[in-house]
């Protein structure tokens, strides 16, 4: 039983940081965007927060600088794609390779130093419940946050009148433009929310997953959460299945490698990314279901005409 | 406040077609001055040494050589995937398979001696960068699936599959325990332009060469003509006959083929071996020779060598100044980022507006706006 529960919250640490850069990046998407740096943005989160979290001691602080420092950057790909209407792949491709350079550069004096790690939450009484008080409630703040997270983002997206604006300027922007609606600006903001989500899910690597810097340390899980989004079709909560999906599958490959399956533990490490490929070929395949749920501006420049 | 406003130029404009470029270089620059100058480094002093004396002597202009070859033939295959809107990325992955593929003659076979072996690698190469290539092809063709994400994901896997080759069943048994493969024999190995003078081998032949051809190819052959079409409209494209699936393997096996002979031939002149790790990301790196060369072959040997400078640089600042070579990947991402914000001004005007100044027509349009809102 107790290695069901550990088995379980570990699948929850792995399937976090995915679900809340893949939330992020579903915002930026619905409003017209395709912002290919995710992992880019990813990784100077985890860098900015390994680095405030190192040097002040306080992990909360880390957090938070891992959210400014994703949606700073983040910033850097809105005024290029948004205010000079560059093209979205190639803008995304170019933050991803930047931020890689950076933070390696930043975190050049990191390497090997120990960080600090937020704390479980630890509600008396109730954590100690036999299994689902740890699971309610003992896992790490940012589990909560990633929650809170995609029921807020499914409310807005789907229940209020800005969020269905957003949803608008992501179907026509050309449409949206005519009725006033400050298409630009909407999708800036989008932008910036999808960069601190990605911040957020850095720094949950670097301050909680493994509390410490090493280079590259996101490895794919930018790219992965993109691969979210479409697999997702677009929508918050299967976000939430895919993320938890991909989460046991992490989880599951270091598992067997631990327990010696006789298969190369390459193979294994490769699973991830082999299970992505396999989910985007079985979403993909029904083409009319992908036409209808993709944002139909997804990835097109827009520039306003006066 | 100020706003930026793109206005649309009547037709792309020529100067800037061609200024781009160097205008991006010179921001890369002084951003570069600033960073240098934040680390504490007098920047003229870190210019010297990342960008003059690495290209000082003639052995160093062999090494930018070595550099420039696998970037220069990965980008002139990846400008005909972009100039065509298909978005190889994993280039990465597809260098290694070509490398993996190629040495299978001087690993499984090292006994096979004589003037055909190198040539058999080579071809070898090519059709291992092809093939892995051809998966995200095949998947966008026939599943309709995003080729960016899947590319990608690709290179991790090509990435721990050559990991557990060189640590599994390719290792060297006579290698003390290190994770590489035999020496290849003096047959495989690629010859060295001018032993003499420097380490330049023919692998910076194969990428003149391929740049020249591919340049005659999207200037003065039918199938450049296809691509150009295709990529900037593919109705048009379709209406003219020219099949999108085609054109779509067509880019990823040429990008491939190209990107697996780079590979080839990086371990077989440069390396002499298989490692765990044989790139310091060529196939990320070329996209941005891609860009930064305008997607021209011509530019794209220029570019390359250019990119291939920010490395050396790189590895000189490291042991100069006690830099991180991470510098280099900054300078790349730097110049990725300018290259595409210069070259909006091809196509638009960049107008800086005072919100305060006189109102443009479209604010009279914007004011309407709210109105309509409540009437609904």
């Amino acid at each position: 039983m107790d290695i069901t529960v550990n088995i379980l919250l570990t699948i929850a640490t792995a399937a976090t940081p995915l679900l809340i850069a893949a939330i992020g990046e579903l915002v930026v998407e619905r409003s017209g965007v395709l912002n290919l740096g995710v992992e880019g943005m990813m990784i100077m989160g985890a860098v900015g927060g390994f680095g405030a979290g190192y040097l002040t001691g306080s992990p909360w602080l880390g957090l938070l600088a891992a959210i400014v420092m994703g949606a700073v950057f983040s910033l850097l790909f809105a005024v290029m794609t948004l205010s000079l209407a560059t093209n979205q792949v190639a803008t995304g491709l170019s933050l991803t390779l930047l931020g890689l350079g950076l933070s390696g550069m930043i975190g050049t004096s990191f390497v090997g130093q120990p960080g600090v790690r937020l704390p479980n939450l630890d509600i008396p009484g109730l954590s100690s419940i036999p299994v689902v008080g740890k699971l309610l409630f003992g896992q790490d703040p940012v589990f909560y946050i990633s929650i809170a997270l995609t029921a807020a983002v499914m409310w807005f997206l789907f229940k209020t009148r800005t969020g269905l604006t957003l949803r608008s300027i992501g179907d026509s922007h050309a449409s949206a433009h005519a009725l006033g609606i400050k298409v630009i600006r909407y999708r800036y903001l989008s932008v910036i929310f999808g960069g601190a989500c990605a911040g957020l899910a850095g720094g949950h690597l670097s301050l909680v997953y493994t509390p410490q810097w090493v280079e590259n340390m996101t490895a794919g899980r930018g790219w992965i959460a993109l691969a979210l989004v479409v697999f997702a079709s677009w929508r918050p909560w299967r976000v939430l299945a895919g993320a938890y999906i991909f989460g046991a599958v992490w989880i599951g490959q270091l598992h067997a490698q631990a327990f010696g399956i006789p298969v190369p533990s390459q193979m294994l490490s490769s699973l991830p990314y082999l299970a992505t490929v396999v989910v985007l070929v079985l979403i993909s395949r029904n083409k009319r279901l992908t036409m209808m749920n993709t944002p139909a501006s997804l990835g097109q420049p827009f520039v306003p005409d006066r | 406040m100020m706003r930026l406003e793109l206005v649309k130029r009547p037709q792309r404009s020529a100067l800037f077609s061609a200024l781009s470029p160097f205008i991006a270089f010179a921001l890369t620059i002084i951003a570069g001055a600033i960073m240098f100058a934040l680390l504490g480094v007098n920047p003229l002093t870190a210019f010297r040494i990342y960008f003059v004396e690495p290209v000082s002597q003639v052995w160093q202009l062999h090494e930018l050589a070595i550099k420039a070859a696998p970037l220069i033939l990965i980008a002139v295959g990846l400008s005909v995937c972009y100039k065509a809107n298909i978005w190889n990325i994993g280039a990465e992955g597809q260098f290694i398979f070509g490398a993996i593929f190629g040495s299978a003659i001087p690993v499984l076979f090292p006994q096979f001696e004589g003037p055909l072996v190198l040539p058999l690698m080579l071809l070898l190469g090519m059709v291992g960068g092809a093939a892995y290539a051809a998966i995200p092809a095949f998947l966008k063709t026939r599943f309709n699936t995003n080729e960016i994400l899947t590319s990608l994901m690709l290179v991790y896997v090509a990435q721990l599959f050559l990991d557990w080759l060189v640590r599994g069943p390719w290792r060297d048994p006579q290698g003390h325990g290190f994770p590489q493969t035999i020496q290849f024999g003096d047959s495989a190995v690629l010859p060295e332009l001018m032993p003499d003078a420097g380490r330049a081998n023919w692998g910076f032949v194969f990428a003149l060469v391929a740049a020249v051809l591919i340049w005659i190819m999207m200037g003065r052959m039918l199938k450049g003509f296809e691509v150009r079409v295709l990529g900037s409209s593919p109705r048009a494209g379709r209406f003219a006959g020219f099949g999108l699936s085609r054109m779509v393997f067509f880019a990823f096996l040429l990008s491939g083929a190209l990107a697996g002979l780079a590979g080839i031939s990086e371990v077989s002149g440069a390396i002499g071996q298989l490692q765990p790790v044989i790139s310091p990301g060529y196939g990320f790196t070329a996209i941005i020779v891609a860009f930064l060369g305008r997607l021209n072959p011509l530019g794209i040997i220029a570019a390359g060598l250019v990119l291939a400078l920010t490395y050396l640089g790189g590895e000189a600042v490291q042991s100069a100044l006690g830099i991180s070579d991470k510098v280099a990947r900054v300078f790349q991402g730097m110049l990725l980022f300018f290259v595409l914000g210069c070259d909006t001004l091809i196509h638009y005007r960049i107008r800086l507006i005072g919100l305060a100044l006189t109102k443009p027509e479209g604010a009279a349009k914007l004011e309407a706006a709210p109105k309509l809102k409540e009437a609904r």
